[in-house]
């Protein structure tokens, strides 16, 4: 009876300290989390500050945290200064037309990769893999002089038209593992019941995939819209710059710079992307632990 | 084969329509459904390549007639132009520098984001945050925050400090790149946490129940079995980190003293600023080359620590 009680009572010290432990490592990691977040807001709290600052207090120290008159004349400012309506409406064209075009693309190649069964498909799913992992920049050379021979500069196509052939390796890839998540005897019944392909991929699983499109869709949107390199080297006419563009523009060609306004233009174009992630977080957040997981 | 074999039976039955078997029919269908990715390679990527290697070899600018000239681009990038080697180092010490510190704090971050605790969940979205910003409005809210005058070295000198002059100095202008880098971790870091998850649970209740530790459970347990995916956020993560651009020309444009001339920079100036268009093929194939043996050493690497399930010893079971 004695040894029973000791061991029991050496097994409730034990997992006393141990939630002892458990008590204190859990304040640790409350801790470290609560002082990374503060160290992330920092920057965009700031960011805030800055833009409602005049030319002088944006760059003072001692900082304020609190400028000492607030100037939101500064966002009427950006938005008339860097002529944000015109660049935003730009930005929407290439952002809307790749974005259709990549959820399509992408929809109906990683159909045909998840779902039929042809020769050299393995060999050609090898080949869509390795070129996500492509560097871009070999082949952005060629692709401009091929651009510029049919006269494509200057338009929004060279940041369009990949979209709707293929939409990139990465998205295929998303859509492709989505589809294998679902069930292959759903496509057998409707085989069955006379269904084509094609009414497999559109009554079956475009309806099924909404989700996994919404991710390629938020993807799509978040490259394109903060996209600088491709609107930079196919967009030389300022009325026809993108947001980013936009923005760089007016910080290197602005004699005498103001800050505050350059930060409420900032803040401006960072908005409708904010706006996307938190609207459809948890859509975004599912896709990426997607693509990474199965890999 | 079949696909003729059966073209050939359907020609037989001249009175009923075109008959293929199931088979070449699905195979017709798969080419179908994959054909606009099938042409977007071929133009977009294959050809392009092909078009690569070959204007590297190639003195071009776009005005005069393409000139064959063998490896002289080669030999220029070597022998001859000193900003070669200078953006090469640049955009070396930055990977090495920036890329091991994005995985380590990307997966504690990702632990600690796994505990159960309230709120947690807020929490992963503002470590998130961070990520959904990039481009040009990130690289210019860190040229404010790393202005001589900005918010860091404001807080520097409460503490009594004087900071540095960052993006304006030799030296530190690559370390604050690489600062930069860390506050955008959050993609990496929801990689590893969708990873964490899935860790069964019962691996840890039995290290549990051979008494091990907290960080005997993280050595022994939790980074072998996502070792997969540590593998996946590293060859990501050196693929991009050669490739930085868009910050290197906003923040920076390469310098001071070409301190921060980034190998991406390099190519871009030779190929749309100088029209080089040979040189630049030729450049990006030295980084093409320079990534993929990177990349091929950690395929190399990984049998030794990536643990694949139903796999032993890197051969499946």
């Amino acid at each position: 009876m004695s040894v029973l009680v000791d061991q029991w009572s050496a097994l409730h010290d034990w997992s006393r300290r141990r939630s002892v432990q458990n008590a204190a490592f859990r304040l640790g990691a409350l801790l470290l989390i609560l002082g990374g977040a503060v160290v992330i807001m920092v920057p965009l709290a700031w960011m805030l500050s800055a833009s409602l600052k005049n030319r002088v207090e944006v760059f003072t120290i001692p900082m304020r945290w609190i400028p000492k008159k607030v100037q939101w004349s500064n966002y009427v400012d950006a938005v008339t200064q860097i002529k944000y309506a015109l660049y935003v409406g730009n930005t929407l064209i290439v952002t809307i037309g790749d974005t259709v075009g990549t959820v399509l693309s992408a929809s109906l190649v990683a159909f045909g990769f998840a779902r039929l069964r042809a020769r050299g498909k393995e060999v050609l799913f090898l080949i869509l893999l390795s070129t996500m992992m492509l560097p871009y920049h070999v082949r952005l050379v060629p692709t401009y002089l091929m651009f510029q021979k049919i006269g494509w500069l200057n338009t929004y196509l060279p940041l369009i038209v990949p979209g709707w052939l293929g939409g990139g390796a990465f998205y295929v890839f998303l859509l492709r593992q989505f589809y294998s998540t679902l069930p292959v005897e759903l496509d057998d019944a409707a085989k069955i019941d006379g269904c084509s392909l094609v009414g497999i991929y559109w009554r079956m699983m475009v309806p099924l995939s909404k989700p996994a499109f919404a991710t390629v869709a938020i993807f799509s949107f978040f490259a394109d819209w903060s996209d600088f390199l491709g609107p930079l080297i196919y967009l030389s006419k300022p009325q026809m710059y993108t947001l980013s563009l936009g923005l760089q523009f007016y910080q290197t060609t602005r004699g005498s710079l103001h800050w505050g306004i350059l930060m409420a233009g900032t803040v401006l174009s960072i908005l409708p992307p904010l706006l996307v992630f938190f609207l459809a977080q948890k859509t975004f957040v599912q896709g990426i632990a997607l693509t990474g997981l199965k890999g | 084969m079949g696909m003729s074999a059966s073209f050939g039976r359907a020609a037989e039955g001249t009175k009923t329509r075109w008959k293929l078997n199931a088979g070449a029919r699905e195979e017709i269908a798969f080419y179908l459904f994959i054909s606009p990715w099938l042409i977007g390679f071929l133009a977009f990527t294959l050809g392009p390549m092909i078009a690569s290697l070959f204007l590297s070899f190639t003195k071009y600018d776009v005005i005069t007639p393409m000139r064959w000239i063998g490896l002289e681009n080669f030999r220029i990038a070597f022998t001859t132009d000193p900003l070669f080697w200078q953006s090469l180092k640049v955009t070396t010490i930055y990977v090495f520098g920036s890329v091991p510190l994005q995985m380590a704090l990307g997966l504690v971050v990702a632990v600690l984001m796994n505990q159960a605790l309230r709120g947690i969940t807020l929490f992963r979205t503002i470590y998130y945050v961070p990520a959904v910003i990039s481009g040009v409005p990130l690289a210019l809210l860190w040229m404010a925050i790393f202005n001589p005058y900005g918010v860091v070295n404001g807080f520097l000198s409460r503490l009594g400090l004087k900071g540095p002059n960052w993006l304006f100095s030799e030296e530190w202008v690559i370390p604050a790149f690489i600062i930069m880098s860390l506050w955008g971790i959050g993609g990496t870091m929801i990689i590893y946490l969708a990873a964490l998850q899935s860790v069964p649970q019962h691996l840890y209740e039995a290290a549990d129940l051979d008494g091990a530790g907290a960080l005997a459970k993280f050595w022994t347990v939790t980074v072998p079995m996502i070792s997969p995916v540590i593998f996946f956020n590293l060859v990501m993560a050196v693929i991009g980190s050669f490739q930085t651009f868009t910050n290197a020309l906003v923040m920076t444009a390469g310098g001071p003293n070409n301190a921060s001339l980034f190998y991406m920079l390099h190519l871009y100036r030779n190929a749309f600023s100088y029209f080089k268009m040979g040189y630049g093929c030729a450049l990006a194939w030295v980084l093409a080359v320079i990534i993929l043996a990177l990349t091929m050493l950690v395929i190399r690497s990984s049998p030794a620590w990536v643990y694949y399930e139903g796999m032993i010893g890197g051969q499946q079971r």
